[in-house]
């Protein structure tokens, strides 16, 4: 049996590797997009452009001004003279914020009223005009101290004083590496497993494995371990890329890393297999691996907090393997958590993965009449 | 290039007649779009509401209790009360809580000294942008906590400097309103190229291309029958999605209408054209479903601006973004329905499209070209 199990394998190894475009296709694009999504996936922005426009001509002005330009965060792209080139400049995008002072703004600051700084910011992407305004501010903050303490103005009677924990920089690549290593492995399970039944349905060599003495339960084997190793192998390259080129501290241990990656890959073959096995076509197989794919992919978590999702949604993501291996990886990877704060998420995708591998095999033998 | 009317009337028909034989085509078209933009529109979102949060008091006092009702009072947070520090960090680590605000018993002493009282906030950085949101809420919660309690004291705070901002485009800075249309362009890539990607690599597998190579229609009229066939069921899904956009998510469509169905084709068209190249140059189904699966959604989900901004990448990153076909149609759909008819971020990026067409539909067709010999 065990010489049976092992020729199968034998022979989807090769099917799945002896094509050369096929082969090229399985080792190379994930290391790539590791490097080119790992560069992409930020929600930092490192130097804000922004314009200024600046109607007074006064010195408390200027050193406001000094401090936008001294500091790295930001950068100017422009000084307009008029208001009329604020909206053609924002339209364009060639800045992401106008920093508007007022002629009187310089008095109002010295003669202890407040002066007002208006600030127009792009608003097409929220998010990044958000954190633009959240560094305005800071900066702005910053300002008010020093002019305050230079003037020995009374200070306001409480501080806050934050810092952030796991991840003290709050540099959000930390937070997304992790989570590509676990889309990539997701899609590379899809290239194995979601076309391999319905390409042999099609070509009539599934019925003859049928025929063989093999076992529905064996079939499924020799179909899901192929998927598994390449899955394995591939992740730990994904991996050392991660933590040796990226320089994503891995806090947590190795093996509890590796038995969250087998359980995903255990539920990411079986979904894989489970649409192989009811798809009749490849055509339906890979509409089937993107109706998969695509949700698992973009409802885990990944870019978009689940926390922020209406409760239905939160409750299809319960079915996602994917949400619990980017909880997984995050927490291994910064919060260096252990086996027992992990429980919660690993049997969720050992459940996935063996629901979906035992109705696979049982539509290997239904789907046959 | 001969082109016949009539036989390229019965190559788009047979394309159809094909298209309504395997339904899983149509359901690409008009199911996909309706269940993915369902799902994700409401799905998807960066704005944080109700942000769990941990409060302690080391010394509850009047001072602590008037600081923290302030923070109860918005949709921000959901606060809880811990009783000491060591059972709000355990709730930290487990994921229950984002943030600790944390006041020590000298709290209500230390407000009265000039130095001021310390509040020390905790907050959970491995999710740093959602962690940057919940910093950005304290401190505006903070602000205001400020300015109540100085006038209840009788005095007015005057901050040196105060900012006053306004959001262009999108006032009330909602995400959904520019996830949205970026979704429209996320999904109907997909579907682009899941409609197109296996279908030359089909005919060649199955050996009907070669039967269709003998009667005397050309190889331009089979593309053409393919690309008419695919391009209206893909029209279809497309109105589906703006659709929606405009209707269910209520996002704003300030351009014109007519323009966006415009981009809309040009779009298309080169999304169908990569499915195609796929097709021609794979000439085998699984290694086109391989391919399809591989090189449209991930690259289109992280590189085409949808939600990562494309000017916050490194410039090499940014340069291979020019790849990305749904790159230049997020680009005019953000600006289309936020914005309005931006000529100076339309024309450029219509014209990016019309060229990708070009590229790939040429490549498709002297792929198959090529072949007849």
């Amino acid at each position: 049996m065990l010489i049976r199990l092992l020729a199968l394998i034998r022979k989807e190894f090769l099917t799945l590797l002896q094509d050369p475009k096929s082969r090229m296709v399985l080792i190379v694009p994930p290391l790539i997009q590791l490097l080119v999504f790992g560069y992409a996936a930020t929600f930092d922005l490192k130097h804000i452009p922004y314009a200024l426009y600046n109607e007074d001509g006064g010195a408390a002005a200027r050193q406001l001004i000094a401090s936008f330009d001294g500091s790295p965060s930001f950068q100017r792209v422009a000084t307009l003279q008029a208001e009329q080139e604020i909206a053609p400049l924002i339209d364009r995008r060639a800045a992401l914020a106008v920093i508007h002072l007022g002629p009187n703004f310089s008095r109002d600051l010295l003669s202890g009223q407040g002066a007002t700084l208006q600030v127009i910011v792009d608003g097409r992407n929220s998010n990044t005009a958000l954190t633009a305004l959240n560094d305005i501010r800071a900066n702005v903050d910053r300002f008010n101290r020093n002019w305050q303490q230079a003037r020995q103005l009374p200070v306001a009677p409480a501080r806050l004083e934050s810092r952030a924990w796991f991840n003290p920089n709050l540099e959000s690549r930390w937070f997304f590496i992790p989570g590509i290593i676990g889309m990539l492995t997701l899609v590379t399970t899809m290239l194995v497993t979601a076309l391999t039944v319905a390409r042999e349905r099609e070509q009539g060599t599934f019925d003859q494995l049928l025929v063989t003495p093999l076992r529905p339960g064996e079939i499924l084997l020799g179909k899901a371990l192929p998927g598994f190793l390449i899955g394995m192998l591939q992740g730990t390259l994904i991996l050392l890329l991660a933590t040796q080129w990226f320089r994503v501290p891995l806090q947590g241990s190795v093996p509890t890393l590796y038995l969250g990656l087998a359980l995903f890959l255990l539920s990411g073959v079986g979904m894989g297999l489970l649409i192989s096995s009811l798809a009749l076509t490849q055509q339906q197989g890979l509409l089937g691996a993107f109706l998969f794919m695509v949700p698992a992919v973009i409802l885990s978590g990944f870019a978009t907090p689940i926390a922020n999702m209406p409760a239905w949604v939160q409750g299809i993501t319960l079915a996602d393997p994917l949400r619990y291996f980017l909880i997984v990886l995050r927490k291994v990877f910064l919060e260096g958590a252990g086996f027992g704060l992990l429980w919660p998420q690993l049997w969720p995708m050992a459940l996935i993965g063996a629901l979906s591998l035992t109705l696979a095999s049982v539509m290997f033998r239904r789907r046959m009449y | 290039m001969m082109l016949n009317r009539m036989r390229l009337g019965g190559l788009v028909r047979k394309e159809f007649l094909q298209i309504v034989r395997d339904p899983s085509s149509i359901a690409i078209a008009f199911l996909m779009p309706l269940f993915l933009l369902i799902l994700f529109g409401y799905g998807v979102s960066l704005d944080a509401e109700r942000v769990p949060l941990a409060l302690v008091a080391e010394a509850p006092s009047a001072d602590s209790a008037d600081f923290f009702s302030s923070l109860g009072g918005s949709t921000s947070f959901a606060p809880r009360h811990f009783p000491g520090l060591g059972e709000a960090e355990q709730a930290l680590q487990r994921g229950e809580v984002n943030a600790i605000v944390h006041l020590r018993a000298d709290f209500s002493a230390a407000l009265q000294r000039p130095e001021g009282a310390a509040i020390q906030v905790i907050v959970n950085g491995v999710d740093a942008n959602t962690a940057r949101l919940t910093l950005g809420y304290l401190e505006g919660a903070w602000g205001n906590w400020l300015a109540r309690r100085a006038s209840a004291h009788g005095q007015t705070l005057t901050a040196p400097v105060k900012l006053e901002q306004r959001v262009w485009f999108n006032s009330e800075v909602k995400s959904r309103n520019y996830l949205v249309p970026g979704l429209v362009a996320i999904i109907m890539t997909l579907i682009g190229a899941l409609l197109t990607a296996l279908v030359m690599a089909r005919e060649w597998e199955r050996g009907t291309l070669e039967a269709l190579l003998v009667t005397p229609v050309t190889m331009s009229e089979i593309l053409l029958g393919k690309i008419i066939a695919y391009f209206l069921l893909g029209t279809g899904g497309m109105l589906l999605s703006v659709g929606l956009a405009v209707f269910l998510f209520a996002v704003p469509l300030r351009g014109s209408f007519w323009l966006l169905c415009l981009c809309a084709s040009l779009f298309l068209l080169a999304a169908l054209g990569m499915g195609l190249t796929i097709s021609t140059l794979a000439r085998n189904q699984f290694v086109a479903g391989q391919i399809a699966i591989l090189a449209t959604f991930l690259p289109a989900f992280l590189l085409s601006g949808f939600i990562f901004d494309i000017n916050s990448m490194p410039g090499v990153v940014q340069g291979v973004t020019h790849l990305i076909v749904a790159r230049y149609f997020v680009a005019i759909v953000q600006t289309l329905f936020l914005a309005g008819d931006l000529w100076a971020v339309i024309l450029p990026n219509a014209l990016a499209l019309l060229l990708m067409a070009g590229v790939f539909l040429g490549i498709t067709w002297r792929g198959s070209r090529k072949r007849l010999d």
